[in-house]
């Protein structure tokens, strides 16, 4: 994705009717939304013993999210600040409860009560001064205190984000760990460019051998790209998959170029002085398609 | 949006310090079937505030809960705990206002979704 939506529009202003309805209708989307969630659920790190817990999903837009954890059989709260993303949410009848709250003013919920919180591809807009009134320090100094606050001791918390630059990171990596929260960033696929995917573990606590960050993913058989590979002697086996890759498809339009394009470069050709056939309706018509 | 939610949330005006339990003004409520998990519920009752649950319930029409939070043993029993998931749970508030204790700003309830945003000189 070359251009960001952060860099568009505020989220409640770039989330409209139009984009949200988009947003959720693509399958893509819906897949790789699924995935990041199952991903997040999975380093959530809940314990195995089949008791739903009450989860937060932070910046839940059309419950997208939310399903993964519905599916699970937890219990869950969705906020997010774009109207149309909720309204959206309603159709799908996501199984959660929804609020409209801006995450950079703090969450407002009671402390200790909830047992975990993901969160997809949303906090980085945190980061963004969408009005005179924004200091993302502050936005994400009061979102993070918040959530350490409302969090059960022990629960965790997991953020899949897309950071613009390093120092995007910093920031909120240092937000967190101000607002008392052990962890780091677990990178999934880090040397892939397009699945890499970055996801901020944090735990609510001092550091202890709980808080140890998760194992990121590497690559694995079925994506393996060849590329200087990463030394490991298992996975230098040739792919197959890369002789299959698509060509660039060449830059032609349907139409070919057409009777004026034709005409042009038939008339240079005539002030060069070359012998070229008159202009007739013929001219650069298409062939019948039995020829 | 759900008596579960409602119990976890308060209000975080700039200034208030206790922002907790938020009023609720009922326009319209709705009840919609939940499965009932008994393990989850019981894992939710040392974290509700009992009060603050009753009388939302109360609030929403449902008066069969105890006023006083009940003994650890009642807790097992099938017949508390259905009252209990069917108030925690059943209960939407659909239309309405949440109002925060402290200073009377009211946040609209829509369609079941409360717009807690905050105007610029409550952050």
């Amino acid at each position: 994705m070359s251009s960001r939506p952060e860099l568009k529009a505020p989220p409640e202003i770039f989330y409209d009717d139009v984009e949200a309805r988009k947003y959720t209708s693509s399958s893509r989307i819906i897949e790789i939304q699924a995935k990041l969630s199952e991903r997040a659920l999975e380093l959530l790190a809940l314990p195995d013993d089949g008791v739903p817990r009450l989860l937060l999903d932070i910046g839940c837009g059309s419950g997208l999210s939310g399903e993964t954890l519905s599916e699970n059989g937890h219990q869950w709260i969705g906020l997010d600040i774009s109207p149309s993303m909720l309204d959206i949410a309603l159709e799908r009848e996501a199984e959660g409860d929804l609020l409209l709250k801006d995450m950079g003013q703090g969450l407002g919920l009671r402390s200790g009560v909830i047992d975990g919180a993901i969160s997809i591809s949303a906090v980085q807009w945190l980061c963004n001064a969408d009005k005179s009134s924004h200091e993302p320090r502050l936005r994400l100094k009061a979102f993070f205190g918040s959530l350490y606050r409302c969090l059960a001791r022990g629960a965790r918390a997991v953020f899949q984000v897309y950071p613009e630059s390093l120092a995007q990171r910093e920031l909120i990596l240092s937000s967190a760990m101000r607002a008392g929260f052990a962890g780091g960033v677990v990178v999934d696929y880090p040397h892939s460019s397009k699945s890499r995917k970055e996801y901020l573990v944090l735990t609510c606590g001092p550091p202890s051998i709980n808080t140890e960050l998760p194992k990121a993913k590497l690559e694995d058989e079925e994506s393996c790209s060849d590329d200087e590979s990463s030394g490991d002697e298992e996975n230098q086996t040739v792919c197959i998959s890369d002789r299959h890759r698509p060509r660039k498809k060449q830059k032609t339009t349907k139409k070919g170029k057409g009777r004026e394009w034709v005409l042009k470069k038939k008339e240079q050709m005539r002030r060069k002085g070359n012998a070229v056939p008159l202009d007739t309706k013929y001219t650069a018509r298409k062939r019948k398609a039995r020829f | 949006m759900r008596v579960l939610t409602h119990n976890m949330l308060s209000s975080n005006i700039k200034g208030v310090t206790n922002g907790f339990p938020l009023g609720i003004e009922v326009e319209k409520v709705i009840e919609k079937q939940v499965d009932f998990n008994p393990d989850f519920l019981k894992n939710m009752f040392i974290k509700i505030e009992w009060k603050a649950l009753v009388d939302a319930s109360r609030s929403l029409g449902y008066d069969e809960l105890p006023e006083e939070a009940p003994e650890s043993s009642v807790i097992d029993s099938d017949d508390f705990l259905r009252k209990f998931h069917h108030a925690l749970l059943e209960l939407h508030l659909e239309e309405g206002a949440l109002v925060c204790p402290q200073t009377g700003r009211k946040f609209p309830v829509n369609k079941g979704i409360p717009n807690m945003l905050l105007h610029e000189d409550e952050v």
